[in-house]
């Protein structure tokens, strides 16, 4: 896996209907992600309360924390797949979950806006999630061409390109079923970075892979980290990785940010007892 | 009269049968075409966000699944006399047997894993696309067997089309019976097409399950 430059720089590939939420300029002053004040619940559980974060662009964020401490949970709200119970989540200072109504209030977003939304923010399963019905290219072009309108032979240049990339030239015509575990999530990264996110979520990726295919799987997302300024929240048990791949960690316990900082501070000399319990139970 | 078989009358009857025996088929087809599409109209508007279509569709479908296929028919010929007995026989079958396709169409829909729908949402697919690239091929893969099934038991039903007068094959043997006295022969050759037609049929449906079934 090479160091050249991956063929993921912003191409007019973003459609040109994009002007139902008008995006802020890069350097805003926003941060890329802002959690204010967000709450989940189902039912009477409680599973984000009040959590307050944000992400800066082209940072790289690696969330730990026990089991069901909220992790996937946090990813699932970004990529719109749950609702918030409460709170607004902002991305580049726009309201993701809500729109702006003329008066300045919030009202919660529509389905459509959602899907305008999203458009910015890639997400890459822990169980793949291709589509088993089309081949490992359309599983790449479909978006593309369906969703951001890009001409067909561009899209299937391009999906060659990121097969290339993961290292996968030779299954273009393969059907998920005849794909490895981590072959498959190749695919799904590659799929994912088609839409050129600005936002990659990574939950578990490696986690429903057997061992020998997971190094593999790791440095790739290491080289879409180095080499693009794609900013990646990653939830993951790899210490590993995160310590080699991102630059803030975020320690999770009950729904809220026990503390966050480099993962070396984080993981030599972390200032809260519930991360060295944490850590102490997973190293 | 009635000793032994009259092989005569059988054979001379046959052309008649396998007269009507083409309008069964055409009959079984077409209803099980009516029914595959509508069915899956059916499935799909049962997952409608909205209750104004869903509850409607709930209670048309408890409907025509309570009352009796023959009472339909005579009573679907009752209200519209001006159309062909063979074409309101192909509706009622269709619309009849859709009830039970759409639940089949829902349970394959069903099976599609959440996180197809999931990962459709975060590609942001349109709900159109998602359905049409994504759920449906899967969906309808899954429930081929099924409506392979239907099919075969549309098919041993069609004999209630004699009732409003759709010359088909049971309709054609009867006549024949009555007109010479041969209700043995008749209908033990009647008997024998539906067999030769739909043992084959079945056989190549459980094959079909086993090779979808992987
Ligand atoms: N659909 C749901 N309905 C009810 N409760 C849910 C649902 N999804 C998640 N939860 C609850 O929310 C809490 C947080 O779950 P979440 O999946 O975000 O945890 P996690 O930090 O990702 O855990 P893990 O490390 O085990 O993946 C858990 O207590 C879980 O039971
Ligand atoms: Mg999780």
């Amino acid at each position: 896996m090479a160091t050249e430059p991956l063929p993921l720089q912003k191409t007019a590939a973003t459609a040109p209907e994009d002007a139902v939420a008008v995006p802020a300029p890069r350097d805003s002053g926003h941060p890329l992600v802002r959690f204010d004040k967000v709450v989940k619940r189902y039912g009477d559980h409680v599973v984000l309360d009040q959590l307050d974060f944000t992400v800066e662009r082209g940072e790289h964020v690696t969330l730990i924390g026990p089991s069901g401490s909220g992790k996937t949970t946090i990813l699932r709200l970004l990529m719109t797949l749950e609702k918030v119970s409460d709170g607004v989540i902002r991305i580049n200072g726009d309201p993701l979950t809500h729109m702006q109504a003329a008066d300045g209030s919030l009202k919660p977003a529509s389905e459509k806006h959602l899907r305008e939304a999203r458009k910015k923010i890639g997400m890459v399963f822990q169980q793949f999630n291709l589509f088993p019905n089309m081949k490992v290219l359309q599983n790449i072009t479909e978006a593309p061409v369906n969703v951001l309108g890009m001409d067909r032979d561009k899209a299937e240049t391009r999906a060659r390109e990121l097969l290339d990339l993961v290292g996968l030239s030779a299954k273009v015509d393969a059907h998920p079923s005849q794909l490895s575990g981590g072959q498959q999530q190749r695919v799904a990264i590659a799929r994912a970075l088609a839409m050129e996110p600005e936002i990659l979520l990574l939950d578990e990726v490696t986690s429903a892979l057997d061992p020998e295919l997971v190094a593999g799987v790791l440095e790739l997302l290491g080289d879409i980290a180095r080499n693009t300024d794609i900013t990646m929240l990653c939830v993951t048990h790899e210490m590993n990785f995160a310590r080699d791949v991102s630059e803030k960690v975020l320690m999770f316990d009950a729904g809220r940010v026990v503390e966050s900082g480099s993962p070396e501070k984080i993981f030599s000399d972390p200032e809260h007892e519930r991360t060295r319990e944490f850590l102490n139970a997973v190293l | 009269m009635n000793e032994g078989f009259d092989w005569n009358a059988a054979g001379d009857a046959l052309p008649l049968i396998l007269q009507g025996f083409k309008v069964t088929l055409l009959a079984t087809v077409l209803g099980t075409l009516v029914a595959a599409v509508l069915g899956l109209a059916i499935a799909v508007a049962g997952r409608a966000p909205s209750r104004f279509v869903t509850v409607p569709v709930k209670v048309v479908m408890e409907f025509i699944r309570s009352t009796p296929l023959l009472v339909q028919l005579v009573g679907a010929a009752a209200l519209f006399t001006s159309v062909e007995p063979l074409t309101i026989g192909i509706v009622v079958l269709g619309i009849h047997y859709a009830t039970y396709t759409s639940e089949v169409y829902r349970a394959g829909i069903d099976g599609v894993p959440k996180g197809q729908w999931e990962a459709c949402r975060a590609l942001s697919m349109t709900p159109r696309r998602t359905w049409q690239a994504v759920i449906l091929p899967q969906a309808v893969r899954n429930v081929l067997p099924a409506l392979g099934n239907y099919a075969i038991s549309m098919f041993k039903e069609t004999p209630f089309l004699a009732v409003i007068t759709v010359q088909e094959m049971v309709f054609e043997a009867r006549k024949y019976g009555g007109d010479h006295f041969a209700y043995t022969e008749v209908f033990t050759l009647a008997g024998l097409v539906f067999l030769v037609a739909s043992y084959p049929t079945s056989l190549l449906m459980r094959k079909l399950e086993k090779r979808l079934g992987h």
